[in-house]
């Protein structure tokens, strides 16, 4: 395994930039993916059908504490990256189980607003609205949560093998997942919920 | 007995029966003959484990020969219900079975394996690399696109088959008119093969742009490569919008949401908007490499180099960006207005623009050539002037004010048919009598397969024109029978004479291969048909490694330069090389996927959540696993050397 000092560990070998590059293609069908859940969205938004409208069931409290949990993570994940750049471990490490912290308390919050719509009578089933909005937020969620699993597996790697070309590879390819997720989001917070609640 | 109910086929007949015991007696046979032969370890250790690019193309090519058998029989089957009017062979329930079944068979278990095949065989050797990016990543994409064909292909003995058609329009699509669990199949069995797809896509986007040999610039690359890119680009953005079709699809089903139905606010044209956003890049996903295969062959076989080579390349770009605005030209009919289906009857004309540059370079490519008529070269010849036919028609049918008249006739199946057959079909048989040399070690005889060429096109002529007058006349597409007053009758038995004289074509394919495996030399050279590309420089059987030396590369024609310009290929000493290591993960993986999509559709949730949880099981498996590849030193390299030049 031929590695290049001048270049970041994680950049440092020949498979970890194919890597690098196959997983920037990976986020590109990722954003058709979500390109085609707003679409879906876009066209099924005003047919509630028997059902509530958006602006009958979005809450701004619950809404605004997602956005600011989940855009803290993408600023610690980034520390976290600075961290592992200059080689502090354990300062990545932490940055890292911040993140994945706030995910847990984005996806705890996520939850409980799925629960009071389906009290509201929001449910899945209820119109093709809540059919768009529940499967664009819960494809989402369900990102958010893999995620979790995925960024716990690289950090029991880092503390069992340290900061190796290929460790730091995989937890730069996580840094770059969980800002797109955030990317996601803020289309999210703009074009369903500020938009639903005009 | 109540929860086996929901096994039997709701719809069952002879023919269906005998499927069963066909299928039975083939799972027997292979599985006595492996342990006979004592093949099972060669099997694993060899084919299902493989990482190996070249391995897993060949696997690819036997699964679209096998889904070609699988189509045709389809294929034949409609014809024959159609050639007496009231005929009563087969029963209205059956003829949507196998008209649906034909067309997701022979687009996606057959087509796209074939262009799988040439991309996995040819590209990396064409480039001069020793493998993809992702050797793994590229057997996990070959087992799931293999399991979800696999599940499809079960539905017609296991529950019933899918009969919405291949488009699965809703609301005939949904729970209503389509009781059965078919609809579920296709949901979830294309679903599997197409995450399949798209790492496919991903892989090999990031094997042309990073891994190209030391000189290739992308404006050196061979015409195939740069078909199969454009193709990867369309994949990564169209599959996508596939995956959360059917996940819609899905959800409307099983779990009663109101995406696509009549109340509630359900949309039934969403269904058909964005299936066609999917649906119309996935026709040059096929068409592009086809392309791509005739470029190679026509300047091999004209012997002289691709006329026009930029143009070449910006007619695909071209292409690939208008393929994703032309949809709504599938459903000129379904209302949605003259301003927007004008504007979606010009992006589809303007198609026709880069196709007819493509077809301009080709023939000016055969201009002044010493043009050799080989059977590689017979199709590619068959296919401009028929190609052009099917061209043309299809910017008749682009015309949304005279498609009033055309839409959903025979005339469209006349149509795709004569693009889909004499442009992708032929380049893939064409393709395959071109590359067998290269992977088996010996040629198939020209002779018969020349023959084949003609037959194929007979049979082609007679089947598909007669379909551009009915339709004209006004048979519609997908009707099981018609009255004799329709008068429909004569041209309908002319198809079904073509339909039989295309089958004895392919019968005659499959005894050329068996002909020339006992009877052609296997002296062959490295480069038989004096090519001019890369793939044809090394050894033939290609070694794992596929070049010893990468080679040096100075133009778009390597070998070429290399043979008749002095240009020196492979420079400096042997090193040694890494390779990737064969894992059972990804075939471990895909059969859980097949577990796991087959107690889906007859919503069995245990079972569902179980092989959910052994799919991430698997991959936190590959994620905690520590596999660095391994060496072939310098002295192993010598000694293949050796053996194959002394071959």
């Amino acid at each position: 395994m031929k590695i290049d000092n001048s270049l970041p560990l994680e950049y440092s070998t020949e498979e970890n930039s194919l890597k690098i590059l196959g997983f920037w293609i990976f986020l590109g069908a990722e954003i058709m993916l979500f390109a085609t859940l707003f679409a879906t969205y876009f066209t099924l938004e005003n047919r509630t059908g028997s059902g509530p409208t958006g602006a009958e069931i979005f809450q701004i409290t619950p809404v605004l504490f997602e956005t600011i949990l989940l855009l803290t993570s993408s600023f610690t994940v980034g520390l976290g990256i600075h961290a592992m750049r200059i080689g502090k471990q354990k300062a990545m490490i932490t940055f890292f189980s911040i993140t994945l912290l706030l995910g847990l308390a984005f996806l705890g919050v996520e939850i409980f607003e799925f629960v009071t719509y389906v009290h509201e009578g929001a449910g899945i089933q209820t119109s093709a609205f809540t059919a768009a909005l529940l499967t664009t937020l819960g494809t989402h969620g369900v990102h958010v949560t893999l995620g979790f699993f995925w960024g716990l597996f690289i950090i029991l790697q880092i503390k069992k093998r340290g900061l190796t070309p290929q460790t730091t590879n995989k937890a730069f390819i996580f840094s770059l997942y969980w800002h797109f997720l955030d990317v996601v989001w803020i289309f999210i917070f703009s074009f369903i919920y500020l938009k639903g609640m005009m | 007995m109540d929860f086996f109910d929901r096994f039997a086929v709701p719809h069952p007949s002879i023919a269906i029966y005998a499927s069963m015991a066909a299928i039975g007696l083939t799972i027997i046979a292979v599985i006595a003959g492996l342990t006979y032969f004592k093949k099972w370890g060669y099997l694993w250790r060899e084919w299902l484990t493989t990482v190996d690019h070249k391995r897993i193309g060949i696997m690819y090519l036997l699964s679209a020969l096998l889904m070609l058998f699988r189509g045709g029989v389809d294929a034949i089957m409609m014809r024959a219900q159609l050639a007496v009017p009231d005929n009563t062979l087969l029963d209205a329930q059956h003829y949507n079975e196998i008209f649906t079944t034909h067309g997701i068979v022979m687009i996606l278990f057959m087509a796209m394996p074939f262009i799988m095949f040439f991309m996995n065989f040819v590209v990396p050797l064409q480039i001069g690399a020793r493998d993809v990016a992702f050797p793994r990543l590229n057997a996990l994409s070959f087992w799931l696109f293999f399991m979800g064909a696999m599940l499809f292909n079960i539905s017609f003995v296991v529950g019933g088959s899918p009969d919405a058609g291949w488009t699965s329009y809703f609301p005939l699509a949904g729970n209503e008119f389509s009781e059965s669990v078919g609809t579920n199949y296709y949901m979830i069995a294309i679903q599997i093969a197409g995450i399949g797809t798209l790492m496919t896509g991903i892989n090999f986007i990031t094997t042309i742009l990073k891994m190209r040999a030391p000189g290739m610039t992308l404006m050196k690359m061979p015409m195939f490569t740069w078909s199969a890119l454009i193709a990867n680009v369309i994949i990564v953005f169209a599959f996508p919008v596939l995956a959360v079709l059917l996940a819609m699809g899905t959800l409307d089903r099983q779990f009663g949401t109101h995406f696509f139905t009549m109340d509630n606010g359900g949309m039934d044209m969403l269904w058909a908007n964005i299936f066609w956003v999917w649906g119309h890049p996935e026709v040059y996903i096929l068409i592009l490499p086809a392309f791509g295969i005739y470029s190679e062959i026509i300047s091999t076989f004209a012997r002289r180099n691709l006329y026009g080579y930029k143009s070449m390349v910006g007619s695909m770009v071209i292409i690939s960006l208008l393929s994703f605005l032309v949809w709504a030209h599938h459903f000129f009919t379904m209302g949605q207005g003259a301003l927007t289906n004008s504007i979606f009857s010009i992006t589809t004309m303007a198609i026709a623009v880069p196709t007819g540059v493509k077809i301009f370079n080709w023939l000016l490519t055969l201009r002044k050539g010493k043009i050799v008529f080989t059977t590689p070269m017979l199709y590619s010849m068959h296919f401009i002037p028929l190609f052009t036919l099917g061209g043309v028609t299809g910017v008749m049918l682009a015309m949304s004010a005279a498609d009033y008249q055309y839409h959903n006739t025979m005339f469209l199946v006349a149509h795709f048919h004569n693009v889909i057959i004499p442009g992708v079909v032929y380049a893939m048989l064409a393709g395959l009598h071109y590359y067998w040399p290269k992977m088996f070690g010996f040629m198939l005889n020209e002779k018969i397969g020349k023959r084949t060429v003609w037959l194929l096109s007979i049979g082609f002529i007679l089947a598909f024109m007669p379909m551009y007058a009915s339709g004209l006349d006004g048979q519609a597409r997908r009707m099981y029978t018609y009255s004799e007053a329709a008068g429909f009758g004569l041209m309908n038995m002319i198809s079904f004479v073509g339909a039989a004289i295309m089958a004895i074509g392919f019968v005659l394919i499959v005894y050329n291969i068996y002909f020339s495996t006992r009877y052609e030399s296997r002296d062959i050279s490295n480069d038989p048909w004096d090519a001019r590309t890369l793939e044809w420089s090394t050894h033939t059987p290609v070694p794992e490694y596929n070049f010893a030396i990468l080679p040096d590369v100075e133009s778009n024609e390597a070998l070429w330069d290399a043979k008749k310009n002095g240009h020196v290929l492979f420079k400096g000493d042997y090193e040694k090389i890494h390779m990737p290591n064969n894992s059972g993960i990804p075939f471990i993986m895909s059969c859980i996927f097949f577990v796991w999509g087959f107690s889906f559709i007859f919503s069995l949730w245990i079972p569902v959540i179980v092989t959910t949880l052994g799919i991430f099981g698997c991959m936190a498996l590959r994620s905690f696993e520590q596999d660095h590849g391994r060496y072939i030193s310098v002295k192993e390299i010598e000694e293949t050397e050796t053996n194959l030049r002394g071959a």
